[in-house]
């Protein structure tokens, strides 16, 4: 009995229509545990080298981990993975919500998705029947407007989740959409669905999932509750959510304004979560098993109608508010819906527009290409953008590939703007004055995407003289005082960097949200505990669990050498913007990473992580991790 | 005594059906759960907890009076029940379920729920 698992991967090839279950490999399990562990074992094992992000034959991966569904705080992570669109290298993206448990209830911890389908369809799960289902009623229709109508016809105990049409038409920054305003937004998840001729998926699940000692597990599932209960972070963090953290980037100098011109702004206070609850807010709307509901749903009223949204959360008040210089909550809020609506990623969405706006004030787009006389901080101009790309029309449709394949068309100098690493847009937190921040940022597997490694905290706090707030840096390394841990010089970042970047996707293996660790401090021995009661086998956090979220780190590194013909150190640089141009204003005036720096940053991370000059792991890397034969084309 | 559910503060999270059925069936699985989530949305963005409030239409409706009222809490004696499942239509709240053997169960105030909800959406008073 494979405790803790449902136990099953569903494969499905829609150019066939053949569906077919099979036991969930044990191969999987031992070596590579859940969720991001799977991913990545099964892309690179799996998907034919070289093929196109859109090409029917790239797998659509779903996996769950050994936690998912279970009496756990927020347990209800759901990740996928595809080669991206975006990067054309390794892509994963995951949401909260109640999906992923969903599938674990109706037996699958694992779903493959390959072909594509002859027309637009839908795929129905009840427990042990699943079937293809046409979708022509909904193909061109918004992300949330399908979920309610598919509520509506299966009923309410159906999960669902949705592209918009955005994810149809192909666009690189494509989100799946689940839950009223959950989202899987970033690498072009979305878009890779789209290409499958996929609206949707839905789900009901009403299984067992077997795990070895239920009376332990029941035990040590209210002993961590109420753990949570007692966290500072659990009444102080909660309220806001993320965008709790929007003023003290500010403070510091890190959030994104104008196209990441500069990093500072003069109306924090209007766009960060103080104003959600005073002026949006209905309910807080948490995921799966979730204590710290950090979803604010609401209502947002402007000038282009009423909109229920969720949201926004902090990288979206960063991308579409400060970064796009839109100024009112409300408005902000009402991006965040269009987006969701079109199926767009908030992140990507608001650096594309921003760079789209830049490109308009320098004249580098005319007022015909773009077809309206567009303006920074103003709500229709977004939305103009917005709707463009999504429906491929004029200029969005070079918008729709991002910032990074949009410059190179553009020419004329947007790639020193063009904010990205890999081809992936850079998210909420302005770099040039947090080297480790940088480093995390340059070298994520998926493109320039936080969830990877977040150091700012000491960053920041060294670069301001100490902030006070550095207790958040606190929280992410473990409980060590500040003084113990090591400052933003830049020659000594790399082992804070490599620890977030084991530390932060460690809990994408297990399928739980990394939030009640990072931001409320709950310890990694209670999931070492509830990890034994749910399997019945022992779990080291510090030792094992991070080294395999190495060993996956390498893995993905070695797929994307593998995908993309000359990838290496080059794919590492961050945008010229932050290593020739010098903070404008705010608290961290003056501020840039030079070249340089950037050169010995990646030496020293490269041979950290035992990578040759290029970033490519050595023979002795792939052998300590056996990943040798795995990664040794077959003859 | 009985169970009660405020709305300003549930989030959805469901940690009071992976309880209930953690404790009382010893698995790991929420739609068998003595209690039921939903939500409303888009519109208007609420949630929704059933909950037992031990009404007694369940023992109305048994005609073995197999369903007996101790100490406020109205409990199935499993011994009396024929398992003719009378009491399930009859629970306005659907909250009466059915083991895989035919017998059916019901919320027996154990209180877990309340203790386990991380929003003190729930309260025994």
């Amino acid at each position: 009995m494979l405790y803790g698992y449902a136990g099953n991967t569903l494969r499905i090839d829609l150019s066939t229509g053949t569906i077919e279950k099979e036991p969930l490999k044990q191969e999987w399990v031992d070596e590579f545990i859940g969720g991001r562990g799977f991913t990545s074992k099964i892309l690179y094992d799996e998907n034919p080298p070289g093929v196109h992000p859109l090409d029917p034959e790239n797998r659509f991966i779903i996996a769950m981990g050994p936690l998912s569904g279970l009496f756990v705080p927020a347990a209800g992570k759901t990740h996928f993975a595809a080669k991206s669109p975006a990067t054309g290298g390794y892509g994963d993206s995951n949401m909260g919500g109640h999906f992923g448990v969903t599938m674990k209830y109706a037996g699958y911890d694992v779903t493959i998705l390959k072909g594509s389908a002859a027309e637009p369809s839908y795929i129905f799960i009840d427990n042990d029947t699943v079937e293809i289902r046409p979708a022509l009623h909904l193909w061109g229709r918004g992300s949330t407007d399908v979920e309610d109508a598919l509520k509506h016809d299966l009923g309410q105990d159906f999960q669902i989740l949705t592209i918009g049409q955005a994810g149809e038409r192909l666009v690189n920054f494509a989100c799946i959409s689940h839950d009223f305003g959950r989202q899987a937004g970033r690498t072009g998840i979305g878009a890779v669905l789209g290409s499958k001729k996929i609206k949707a998926i839905a789900v009901r699940g009403t299984k067992d999932i077997p795990v070895f000692d239920p009376k332990g597990l029941l035990k040590k599932g209210k002993e961590t509750y109420a753990a949570c209960r007692e966290k500072p972070g659990f009444k102080g963090w909660t309220p806001e959510g993320t965008a709790g953290i929007t003023n003290w980037c500010n403070d510091v100098g890190a959030l994104p304004t104008r196209n990441f011109a500069t990093s500072h702004c003069d109306y924090a206070d209007k766009i960060n979560g103080k104003a959600i609850l005073d002026q949006l807010k209905i309910t807080d709307k948490g995921c799966f098993s979730c204590p710290i509901p950090c979803g604010k749903y609401g209502v947002a009223k402007t000038e282009m109608g009423k909109v229920y949204v969720e949201g926004p959360e902090y990288e979206t008040l960063a991308l579409l508010g400060s970064n796009c210089e839109l100024s009112d909550i409300h408005a902000v809020a009402h991006a965040n819906w269009v987006c969701d609506e079109l199926g767009l990623d908030t992140c990507s969405a608001g650096a594309v527009v921003s760079f789209a706006l830049e490109c308009y004030e320098k004249g580098l787009i005319s007022e015909e290409e773009m077809g309206m006389d567009v303006k920074w901080g103003d709500l229709a101009s977004m939305v103009h953008i917005l709707e463009c790309i999504a429906r491929r029309e004029g200029i969005g449709d070079l918008l729709a590939e991002g910032v990074f394949k949009a410059a190179q068309k553009i020419g004329k100098d947007s790639s020193k703007f063009a904010i990205h690493v890999k081809g992936l847009e850079w998210t909420g937190y302005e770099s040039r004055n947090a080297p480790g921040m940088m480093l995390g940022y340059m070298t994520a597997d998926v493109g320039a995407h936080h969830s990877r490694c977040w150091v700012l905290g000491s960053d920041v706090a060294n670069a301001v003289g100490g902030n006070k707030d550095a207790n958040v840096h606190d929280l992410i390394s473990g409980g060590a005082s500040f003084d113990t841990i090591p400052k933003a010089d830049h020659k000594n970042v790399v082992p804070l960097v490599l620890k977030s970047q084991h530390l932060r996707p460690a809990f994408d293996i297990l399928g739980t949200c990394r939030l009640q660790y990072m931001e409320i401090g709950l310890e990694t021995s209670y999931y070492e505990d509830l990890y034994y009661h749910a399997t019945g086998k022992k779990l080291d956090f510090n030792r094992e669990l991070l080294n395999l979220s190495e060993k996956i780190w390498n893995l993905n590194r070695m797929f994307n050498k593998r995908e993309i013909p000359d990838f290496g150190r080059q794919y590492d640089y961050p945008p010229p913007r932050f290593y020739e141009e010098s903070i404008p204003s705010g608290p961290n005036k003056g501020h840039c990473m030079p070249f340089p720096v950037i050169e010995e940053m990646l030496d020293a991370y490269y041979q950290a992580r035992g990578w040759d000059s290029n970033g490519i792991p050595t023979n002795e890397t792939l052998k300590k991790f056996n990943l040798i034969k795995s990664t040794t084309p077959q003859l | 005594m009985t169970l009660s559910f405020n709305q300003e503060t549930c989030s959805g999270c469901k940690a009071c059906e992976l309880v209930c059925s953690l404790q009382n069936l010893k698995i790991i699985n929420p739609s068998k759960a003595m209690l039921h989530v939903s939500a409303l949305f888009p519109e208007p963005g609420k949630y929704f907890v059933e909950i037992c409030d031990q009404c007694g239409e369940c023992a109305n409706a048994c005609p073995r009076e197999a369903i007996v009222l101790i100490k406020g809490t109205y409990r199935i004696d499993k011994k009396k029940c024929d398992q003719c499942l009378l009491c399930v239509p009859a629970c306005p709240k659907n909250l009466v379920k059915v083991d895989d053997t035919g017998m059916p169960y019901k919320c027996i105030n154990c209180r877990q729920c309340v203790e386990v909800c991380p929003r003190d959406a729930l309260a025994f008073n």
